[in-house]
């Protein structure tokens, strides 16, 4: 097993989602203890034999096994999942019963069932985020602060009372049959761009977990996909956006670890398949009347890569999907880099301006690419001492060394005069 | 050469899959290096933590627990080594040490004392 390999991670969203089929949703905290025993054995018999041939197989037949102890152990004194009926208190459905949930297509269906279930219309956006990332990606309490940069106290408290709302559904969302899946498929989408963005913009730019977050986000999209009812053309834009994205991450940071905005990357590095893969999902989006926000920003991506540089990049285009994307879905941020786009098109005077007509821009305040963007700006309208100032400013904002790092080259750039794209 | 028997005692698994994994990782790593610097005889066998306890005249049968689960042996090996400081030497490397567990080096009796 290679160390980046995430295997107990990776099985553990899998267990818990099946376990937590079989048990019921109230019964998760027990699911979570099956998990943990099968880990347990895992770890004495294989650190003294060696890891089997199918790993991933043992882990299942581990906790399918420890599943039926439990069940046969406790269900007395336990209910468990309503929608499984009586099939449990005999010992002649019960076997076939929890054999059926462990097939490989009801192991997908249940992963689904679950990501539905945390994206609980109780629950806050982040926390319905967190519940996905701890558990049906397997991270731990402080891997999921990690990647939020919080607290561990801070998320664990989020996390519990997640889960308490979770258990305290009655059913885990079905899927199938919900008549409220078009409702909630919009908060999962959302949920998983969350995620994905995390990793791809968040502040813990320099921490292994970032492209784990995209890595994960993925994942749990392509599941999305696989299952007809949720693969809708907003789901396949929204991978779309995912793989037009991550297609750049190769490239963000450069061979001497530093980061590397959009103009400066060596576009040579971008990754042609994951491009490849988002332009097939993006023209597989553009069925039916629906045009989401995920649609405009995954076009977005999809121009940047059709261009060598910034210099032959379609900056027409761009501006005008930003502007459909302040329709879709307004926030300063998108209002910032719309701006951007409109000074590759027309001048940094412009783009100055337009930073100065956004609207809710105090929101921007503390976000250092703010006062980097305008830095660059007075920069190239040669203003070389205004800009340093924003570039300072941004400095102020950093979260994370390498940002730190990127800004002081930016406002070293100014007494030279260098502008960057 | 000399045999000893090292007895894993307590060590607390990783909590989190991550950790989980991490600590296996560990122990393979651990095992592949006494194995090739030919110290170990037998890699031995992992132990369940749940068993029988039988005891004295009246031949009793309890369940566990044993003593408590920080002293509870959890797995031997059976290693090779000059002399009772070496393998001491080598248990050092153990991955159990870092989560609260401890090896217990016992050299195993010679036959012409």
């Amino acid at each position: 097993m290679e160390p980046s390999d995430h295997l107990f991670r990776r099985e553990a969203g899998r267990m818990v989602a099946t376990l937590t089929r079989i048990f019921g949703v109230h019964n998760l905290a027990l699911a979570e203890d099956v998990v943990q025993d099968a880990f347990c054995r895992a770890l004495e018999v294989w650190k003294f034999r060696g890891m089997p041939e199918n790993p991933s197989a043992w882990l299942m037949a581990t906790a399918k096994n420890r599943a039926l102890d439990a069940l046969r152990r406790e269900r007395t004194a336990r209910t468990f999942a309503p929608e499984l009926g009586r099939t449990l208190d005999s010992e002649w459905t019960l076997a076939p019963a929890v054999e059926e949930l462990f097939e490989t297509h009801a192991i997908a269906d249940g992963q689904l069932r679950m990501m539905f279930s945390c994206c609980h219309p109780r629950l806050p956006e982040e926390a319905q985020v967190a519940l996905m990332l701890h558990i049906l990606c397997g991270f731990s309490v402080d891997e999921v602060a990690a990647a939020f940069v919080s607290s561990h106290d801070a998320m664990e408290k989020r996390i519990v009372r997640a889960k308490k709302v979770l258990a305290g559904s009655r059913k885990l969302f079905d899927v199938l049959s919900a008549d409220d899946l078009a409702v909630r498929l919009l908060a999962v989408q959302r949920a998983l761009y969350l995620l994905f963005n995390e990793g791809y913009h968040g502040a813990s730019s320099e921490s292994p977990v970032r492209a784990d977050l995209c890595q994960e986000a993925m994942r749990l999209t392509r599941l999305l996909l696989d299952h007809p009812p949720a693969a809708t053309p907003a789901t396949r834009a929204l991978f779309a956006l995912m793989c037009l994205h991550a297609a750049r991450l190769p490239a963000r940071i450069d061979a001497s670890g530093e980061l590397r905005s959009l103009f400066e990357q060596d576009r040579s590095r971008w990754d042609a398949s994951l491009i490849a893969e988002g332009q097939r999902l993006l023209d597989l989006a553009a069925t039916g009347p629906e045009l989401t926000e995920y649609h405009v920003e995954a076009a977005i991506a999809w121009v940047h890569t059709t261009a060598h540089g910034a210099e032959d990049t379609d900056w027409g285009m761009i501006v005008t999907f930003y502007n459909k994307l302040m329709n879709l879905r307004p926030s300063p941020v998108v209002a910032l880099n719309r701006a951007i786009a409109i000074a590759q098109r027309d001048g940094p005077q412009r783009g100055i301006e337009e930073i100065r007509a956004i609207a809710n821009s105090d929101r921007l305040s503390a976000y250092p690419f703010y006062h980097a963007a305008l830095g660059e700006f007075e920069l190239r309208s040669g203003r070389h001492e205004i800009a340093r100032e924003h570039f300072m400013a941004a400095l102020t904002f950093a979260r994370n060394p390498m940002e730190r790092r990127f800004l002081e080259q930016r406002a070293r750039a100014c007494n030279t005069g260098t502008p960057v794209g | 050469m000399s045999e000893f028997v090292f007895l894993y005692r307590g060590g607390e698994a990783g909590r989190s899959p991550e950790r989980a994994q991490q600590s296996m990782q560990k122990w393979m790593a651990w095992f592949k290096e006494l194995g090739q610097s030919g110290h170990v005889k037998d890699q031995g066998q992992p132990l369940e933590r749940t068993g029988k306890l039988v005891k004295g005249k009246q031949k009793t049968v309890t369940d566990g627990p044993f003593p408590e689960a920080k002293d509870l042996v959890g797995g031997y090996t059976l290693i090779e080594a000059r002399d009772l400081a070496q393998a001491v030497e080598l248990s050092k490397g153990c991955p159990i040490l870092e989560v609260d567990g401890a090896v217990e080096v016992r050299p195993v009796m010679k036959l012409n004392m």
